[in-house]
């Protein structure tokens, strides 16, 4: 059976700069994988090449055995038709570290946008799906509230409920706490946490330890473009087998 | 003295009006080109692949540089010299167009970047495609963005109108030069000129009000 997510040997440059260095990652249906690692380490640019955010010179992506992004046949390598980049896109959920909630469209539109323009529903239909994902991350009635009226802890809901309504099969968390206050922290992280609960395959970017610890099937450690260190979060946290990650999580909060 | 003025009002009331409408229409064209075609030009500034920014901003920046009067004299002078006959309502109105496309260009690249790329990334996050983005997230946005620049840009338009009576278009100014040519009552006909021109402008600043009402976005 193919795995839902098989990265081999992915490496992205920014100029000279080389980011990611060789990254090899897969991920089982249902798998709940966090990324940890210091900020500059590759973390958030490895989630932005997955949905094609960030084009990346080297290595593959695939989702469910289909190849994102670029066409490749040996050393030959050709960028998809955007047309096509567009609908893989649509293979994956993303929740950004800034909401990006669209600040002209109420709640309800916001989550409604691509359910109508991208998956062709008709706007009756949506409007329901819209209801029953607003209603899930307890916002049915902010329903009709523009983005600049809710709280961040309130707008991250929003973006999620508008990421998962398209049905992905891989959700892509950005550190999607970082931007909140912290008594907002945690009513974004229970409704992860009830996205894992149900099964959803999610790929978690964060900062925050004891959610990672929590909520995760497995840890990836970044360092300096590279997976540094990967397994199960107790053994991860608690029996660090790398000098970088004891160093890093002496460094971080545990709370 | 106020009498006559009435009277000699009512008689050159038939050119003044059709002064006006030829005023209101080279305005309304003029506006409308500018800013369909200044869309474009704003597009191809922010969007644009390397070769084409260039041009693009070399006839906003060349454009803009240029005084409308002379855009009007050589749009009517030249082109007619180069073989391309247009009358001077046509010319006019072109030049005018011009000079409000690259204005609403710059308007329309400088709300586009307005706008966090955050909301591109997450548009195309849910899979739109650019055109889609564009349509239902970027546009949107830049529109509430530029709209009281754009009006400020309408009501300048109305105002380069009056520059076309230098090449013989019988707008207002000019049919109001002519009345008072024969009246002598310079000072009331170009009072009621400017009075008349005002109402136009106050009137697309009315709207350009009424449009940001409608369009607010409540927080």
């Amino acid at each position: 059976m193919t795995n839902l997510l098989e990265i081999r040997d992915l490496h992205k440059r920014y100029g000279a700069v080389e980011v990611l260095k060789g990254v090899d990652c897969s991920m089982r249906q249902g798998e709940v994988i966090s990324i940890i690692g210091s900020s500059g380490s590759g973390k958030t640019t490895m989630l932005r090449c997955i949905n094609m955010l960030e084009e990346f010179q080297g290595g593959t992506i695939a989702i469910d055995g289909q190849e994102i992004g670029y066409e490749t046949a040996g050393d030959a390598r050709r960028r998809k038709p955007e047309r096509e980049i567009a609908r893989q896109r649509a293979l994956t959920g993303m929740a950004f570290q800034q909401f990006n909630l669209f600040p002209h469209m109420t709640a309800a539109a916001n989550v409604m946008l691509g359910l109508v323009k991208v998956k062709k529903m008709s706007r009756d239909e949506a409007r329901g799906l819209a209801e029953k994902w607003l209603d899930r991350v307890g916002l049915l009635s902010r329903k009709d509230h523009y983005p600049g009226q809710l709280s961040g802890g309130q707008q991250q809901r929003v973006a999620i409920a508008r990421a998962i309504a398209m049905n992905p099969k891989l959700m892509l968390f950005d550190e999607v706490t970082s931007a909140l206050d912290p008594e907002l922290v945690n009513e974004v992280l229970q409704v992860i946490k009830g996205l894992a609960d149900d099964g959803m395959s999610m790929l978690i970017v964060t900062h925050e330890m004891r959610f990672a610890y929590e909520v995760s099937s497995r840890v990836i450690f970044m360092n300096q473009g590279r997976i540094a260190e990967e397994g199960d979060p107790r053994e991860m946290f608690l029996k660090p087998r790398t000098e970088r990650l004891a160093e890093f999580l002496k460094t971080s909060t545990f709370n | 003295m106020d009498v006559s003025f009435i009277d000699q009002l009512w008689l050159a009331r038939i050119p003044l009006f059709k002064g006006l409408g030829i005023s209101v229409s080279i305005s309304f064209l003029s506006i409308v080109a500018g800013t369909v075609l200044g869309v474009f030009v704003g597009l191809a500034l922010v969007y644009g692949y390397r070769p084409v920014r260039w041009i693009v901003r070399g006839y906003t920046d060349f454009i803009r540089g240029t005084p409308v009067l002379v855009l009007v004299l050589a749009s009517y002078y030249v082109l007619s010299a180069i073989g391309i006959d247009l009358g001077p309502f046509q010319a006019g109105v072109l030049a005018l167009a011009v000079f409000c496309s690259s204005h609403v260009g710059e308007l329309v690249r400088g709300a586009l970047q307005s706008i966090p790329k955050g909301q591109t990334e997450a548009a195309k996050a849910i899979g739109l495609t650019f055109a889609q983005t564009f349509a239902y997230v970027l546009g949107p946005q830049a529109l509430r963005q530029a709209l009281p620049a754009w009006v400020n840009t309408a009501a300048e338009m109305v105002k380069a109108s009056t520059l076309l009576s230098i090449i013989g278009v019988g707008e207002l100014l000019l049919r109001t030069q002519e009345v008072i040519s024969r009246t002598f009552m310079s000072l009331e006909f170009y009072f009621f000129a400017g009075f008349l021109y005002f109402v136009i402008n106050y009137g697309i600043e009315r709207f350009g009000r009424y449009v940001e009402r409608k369009t607010a976005v409540p927080s």
